[in-house]
């Protein structure tokens, strides 16, 4: 089934499209994070702008990170604090982040930029997720000579002007949180992602918030910080399709409910080493894609 | 770009009054391309009739090209090179007048109708577009990005070139077939028909087409350049609505 995208200016077939949303979706209620790292390479790859591609995957990833948040609000799992903290770097890092775009669009060099982030982002974060879940699984042998975690960073306790923030259990300067959020604010103008995959793993091991809070509180900052994206490209790129995120969303959201019931059947080490698999093949593909001939030389855009 | 057409039109003009030559009586299947939900692309049918002023064709050989295209627009093209491994956009050109669409249909291969400096003149076949360079780059380098800016676009059916695309009935009835693809930019486009008799253009006509979004499509379009705000804020609510909706849905038992 064709269906034209205004926005995007060219025609898709809807249902492969749903289907995408959906196979994200199940992802995200399987293991909790937005998928945006799969979407937008798979509508660039299919021939999607990729401005577009970035700013209707952070729509799509709004409203799939909603019912997320709503879950984890009924079992008290989310810092509001420590989560409008975020926020507020998120949002001011969503607008440098699409100052960035902008100017990398100019020069030319968004797409090979993008494809940098994604191969650094993707590769470290797989290469510890899966050695972490493979641990966890007894596949690997934890390392003997590892030191005990430290409960803080000490560049963080090294902070200026301390908050409590009683829900994650810390004892910290909000700055930490603030610097963090501007991070993945960026990350999420820049590549389209909602940035839980790299915000999880900061907030347990850089600020060291308590495991409950941690999951329900990235999906509280990611929920305000793709709508802030969201609003920031519509006024600035214009590059948010509405028809190619309701789309996406259409699979998504339902995809989510059933990934949410089958997550409770698997093991949830065994979810993590597929996830690590999966970030891990993306992190190659792009690699492959920066470092191969491509088919395509010329690129043309219009002024 | 409009001089030439200036020219081109007083070429024409006094040829078409005068009688004494042929004249073209041109018409598009529609003038008016509408860009809906489903729209997959669509093929125009350009067809006319050639009126010759004794009713009769008279001896030798007719040709008829006909050239549709689209709006002009400023563009970069961008070159990839290998740097330290990685393949990245390197040189770059800028072209002032680079039509959207550009497709021609002729009767006979372009370069067996007229000789080079007509098709030049009339902006027939692909080599012959006036793409307007900007910048002192060298001529072999700015040949190098017209040829990656042609082909890619060719690619995407954006520029085609029919060589036999024009069927001559009887020597009085044409017709063409131009296939505009779904990724067509909107704005006005022309259709211009060239007769041809011994290398020499003898008629031309021009009919303007009309590329637009309309309906739902339209709307959406002109929203997010118009009220980007509001079409913001309505891009996040129903974002929020289909997941807000979907995790009520799937709460029940």
């Amino acid at each position: 089934m064709d269906l034209y995208l205004p926005i995007a200016g060219l025609s898709v077939n809807a249902l492969v499209i749903i289907a995408l949303g959906g196979v994200v979706g199940l992802l995200t209620g399987m293991v909790g994070v937005g998928g945006g790292f799969l979407t937008t390479p798979i509508l660039i790859f299919y021939g999607i702008p990729p401005s577009v591609a970035v700013a209707s995957s952070a729509t799509q990833i709004t409203g799939t990170s909603i019912s997320g948040v709503l879950a984890h609000r009924r079992r008290k799992g989310v810092d509001y604090q420590m989560g409008g903290v975020i926020i507020a770097g998120g949002v001011i890092g969503a607008l440098v982040g699409v100052f960035l775009f902008r100017l990398l669009q100019t020069i030319g060099q968004i797409d090979t930029v993008v494809l940098i982030l994604y191969v650094v982002l993707l590769g470290s974060i797989g290469i510890l997720m899966a050695r972490e879940a493979a641990t966890a699984l007894g596949y690997l042998k934890p390392k003997a000579s590892e030191r005990p975690p430290r409960r803080h960073n000490p560049i963080v306790a090294a902070l200026p002007f301390r908050w409590r923030f009683y829900r994650s259990g810390l004892y910290i300067s909000p700055l930490a949180p603030f610097i963090l959020g501007i991070f993945s604010g960026m990350l999420t103008a820049l590549l389209g992602v909602g940035g839980g995959f790299v915000m999880v793993p900061a907030m347990i091991y850089l600020l060291g918030m308590s495991a409950q809070v941690v999951v329900g509180t990235s999906l509280l900052q990611i929920l305000f910080v793709t709508a802030a994206t969201t609003m920031v490209h519509a006024t600035t790129t214009r590059s948010v399709d509405i028809v190619l995120a309701v789309l996406l969303l259409l699979g998504s959201v339902v995809g989510a409910q059933y990934g949410a019931r089958f997550a409770q059947t698997m093991k949830p080490e065994l979810l993590r080493l597929m996830l690590a698999i999966l970030v891990l093949v993306v992190a190659l593909r792009m690699f492959l894609q920066l470092t191969w001939q491509p088919e395509e030389i010329y690129t043309v855009q219009l002024l | 770009m409009r001089l030439l057409r200036v020219l081109l039109l007083m070429l024409v003009v006094p040829l078409a009054l005068g009688q004494a030559e042929p004249r073209l009586v041109p018409e598009v299947s529609n003038r008016q391309i509408e860009i809906r939900y489903s729209f997959t692309g669509e093929e125009l049918l350009l067809y006319g009739a050639i009126v010759y002023p004794r009713g009769q064709p008279p001896e030798g050989v007719t040709d008829v090209v006909v050239v549709l295209k689209g709006p002009l627009e400023r563009t970069v093209v961008r070159e990839k090179q290998k740097v330290a491994g990685i393949w990245m956009n390197v040189g770059r050109t800028r072209f002032r007048s680079a039509p959207a669409f550009y497709a021609v249909a002729s009767s006979r291969p372009i370069n067996r109708i007229v000789d080079e400096r007509t098709a030049a003149i009339y902006e027939l076949g692909l080599g012959n577009l006036q793409l307007s360079p900007g910048g002192g780059a060298a001529t072999d380098e700015l040949r190098r990005f017209e040829a990656g800016l042609i082909d890619l676009r060719r690619r995407d059916g954006l520029y085609a070139e029919y060589p036999a695309g024009v069927a001559i009935t009887e020597g009085v009835l044409y017709t063409a077939r131009i296939s505009v693809p779904a990724r067509v930019p909107v704005g006005s486009y022309t259709a211009e028909t060239f007769l041809i008799r011994d290398g020499r253009v003898v008629a031309g006509a021009t009919r303007d087409i009309q590329i637009e979004k309309l309906g739902f499509e339209g709307f959406v379009a002109r929203a997010a350049e118009r009220w980007s705000f509001t079409y913001g804020v309505a891009a996040v609510a129903i974002s929020l609505l289909l997941g807000f909706g979907a995790s009520a849905v799937f709460a029940r038992p």
